[in-house]
């Protein structure tokens, strides 16, 4: 079983939000983790199917040098070895398209994300990969078994969850329930530090998106507060007031 | 030209999140000077009712094999009919179908896109558009320099009004790939609106202390036809289901009203419903978090609070 998880790099949610001058993020005193989807979810599932049938786990990342943490980290967890594509990660397409280019003449048999981001919350990037694979794609999955060659997967869908039944090669997007979160231990950080990391060129990309600005939210009004023995003066409120019943 | 909207059908009928794509897509349509193509995929009852919300025409494909979904097969579908329509915006639904195929389709028509939209396109000098990132700490405006564009968007961020009448019906010839994913099962919650088309929200934390406790939040909810959510510490101890889960690591939802009731207000669950409009908190801490991104505050017993609440509404709506 040959498994490739994509994983990316985001600022921690409790992180102060703030951009440059020319509409940047601004990086400074952020804490940057690895985006929870992939790191509990679809890392962790890929190692219990690598332990289960045998077979490499291989992680990707799109970006620069400093991204290298991250990649230790998920290598830390159990994968076998990660490819870093040196460029960017500008927008979704830019990145699934680098993905799929390493990709495509690789073999994979299952290639995971995360259902989304948490900065941007997109759930492009694995749609992306496999449209430019032609693999079938299924999304937000919470359980899953293989059983030979078919993969058996439940996918979140509004209030409740879908089972579908597909044949590998496929490209599947994690979804909380998927698998439980690992915490690396300290024999397999130091293992991480010899695993092969290979930095890889991008292949030339012309993005059709781009940021034209940022704006940061007005801030909210003070809260209202109302007497807990009077709830006849909320409703009031929620409905003369706010219109909401 | 024109504008397609994927308008999806569920058990025959079109839910809100397929209303709100078909006015979004119109409202589009006028800005660019077009027409608005709604596109219809599987069973739907009368699916000419579009055109009340704005369609000028219905594309239906009633194929017995688009009753199961397979983002492969709905895209190349979906791609032909824009085609066919001469159409070079898509727009669809930030649903759990639609996130499965704005990104294939963008890259199947070599379009721009842009996923989780909330608010209508700039049209003057370009096409640009916005949506919430950073967990709603930050506003992105996007420009949208190809040809073809696909835009998804966020439930309730436009109030779906009735603008016409019924539309005409038509189908097109398209080649329908053999589906690669088979739907086996479908398990849904029935009775309820699902939490992100849900224009009120109800939602316990901790502060309930135990499943046994959820009585008053049901019966809050039910007063109020609204849909239950919990925070994540409650459904990973199981006193709730998964699906109820709201915050970064659950659900993202932006409903009307949002009644949190013994959740302290961590950001990881400010991120999923920081975008309701209006947010009550129920929290017996006067310091608790959550007060500052509330519009209307009651610190009091939960236990107390939430059934006096529940009365009020009851005498609200017998008098309304
Ligand atoms: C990476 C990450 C992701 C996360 N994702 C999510 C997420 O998606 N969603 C989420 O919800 N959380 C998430 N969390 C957890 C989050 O940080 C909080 O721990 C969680 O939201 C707290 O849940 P709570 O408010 O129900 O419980 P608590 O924080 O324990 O708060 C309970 C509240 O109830 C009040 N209370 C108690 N008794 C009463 C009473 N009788 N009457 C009135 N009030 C009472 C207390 O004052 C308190 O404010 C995440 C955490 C991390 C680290």
């Amino acid at each position: 079983m040959k498994i490739l998880v994509c994983i990316s790099k985001t600022p921690d949610t409790t992180a102060k939000i703030s951009f440059n001058g020319d509409q940047t993020f601004n990086a400074a005193g952020v804490q940057f983790i690895m985006n929870p989807y992939d790191e509990w979810y679809a890392l962790v599932k890929a190692l219990e199917i690598q332990e289960a049938n045998g077979g490499t786990v291989t992680l990707i990342n799109v970006g620069g040098a400093d991204n290298e943490t991250i990649i230790r980290k998920g290598l830390a967890i159990g994968a076998e070895n990660a490819v870093r594509i040196n460029t960017e990660p500008a927008s979704a397409m830019s990145t699934a398209f680098q993905i799929a280019s390493y990709a495509k003449s690789q073999g994979f048999d299952l290639i995971f994300t995360g259902k989304e981001t948490i900065d941007f919350n997109a759930a492009e990037v694995g749609a992306m990969v496999a449209e430019y694979l032609d693999m079938p794609y299924v999304s937000f999955a919470n359980e899953m078994k293989l059983n030979g060659n078919t993969a058996i997967i439940g996918r979140e869908i509004e209030g409740g969850t879908e089972t579908v039944e597909v044949d590998l090669p496929i490209v599947i997007s994690a979804a909380k329930g998927l698998a439980e979160q690992r915490i690396p231990n300290m024999r397999g950080i130091m293992m991480a530090k010899s695993k092969p990391l290979e930095v890889m060129d991008p292949a030339p990309f012309q993005d059709n998106v781009t940021t034209k600005q940022f704006e940061l939210p007005t801030a909210k009004s003070a809260v209202k507060m109302v007497d807990p023995e009077n709830m006849d003066e909320l409703v009031r409120l929620l409905h003369e007031e706010a219109k909401v019943i | 030209m024109s504008v397609l909207v994927f308008a999806e059908s569920h058990d025959n009928t079109f839910k809100k999140p397929a209303l709100e794509s078909v006015f979004f897509g119109k409202k589009t349509a006028e800005k660019l000077g077009t027409q608005c193509v709604a596109l219809v995929l599987g069973n739907a009852e009368n699916p000419g009712q579009l055109g009340k919300y704005g369609a000028d025409k219905v594309i239906h494909l009633s194929d017995a094999s688009l009753a199961n979904f397979d983002s492969q097969v709905y895209s190349s579908v979906i791609a032909q009919v824009a085609q066919a329509t001469g159409s070079n915006v898509v727009v669809l639904a930030h649903s759990s179908n639609g996130k499965a195929l704005t990104g294939r389709l963008a890259v199947k028509m070599n379009a721009a896109c842009v996923s989780g939209v909330n608010a209508l396109p700039e049209t003057n000098g370009g096409f640009t558009i916005s949506k919430s990132v950073y967990s709603g700490k930050a506003t992105v405006h996007y420009a949208l320099n190809a040809e073809n564009k696909i835009i998804s968007i966020m439930g309730n961020s436009l109030s779906p009004q009735i603008i016409g009448n019924d539309c005409p019906v038509e189908s097109v010839a398209v080649n329908i790939p053999a589906a690669k994913v088979k739907v086996v099962n479908v398990d849904r919650v029935v009775g309820q609106v699902p939490l992100p088309e849900a224009e009120k929200v109800v939602s316990g934390g901790r502060g309930l202390k135990g499943p046994e406790n959820w009585g008053i939040v049901e019966e809050l909810a039910q007063v109020l036809g609204a849909t239950t959510a919990c925070s994540r510490p409650v459904a990973d101890a199981d006193w709730r289901p998964h699906h109820e889960h709201v915050g970064q690591t659950g659900i993202a939802i932006r409903p009307n009203l949002y009644i949190a009731i013994g959740i302290s207000g961590a950001i990881q669950h400010l991120a999923g419903v920081n975008n309701s409009k209006v947010i009550v908190v129920i929290n017996k801490d006067p310091e608790a978090p959550f007060f500052k991104g509330a519009d209307y505050g009651v610190c009091g017993d939960l236990f107390e609070v939430v059934p006096k609440l529940t009365e009020a509404l009851k005498k609200f709506k017998a008098q309304h």
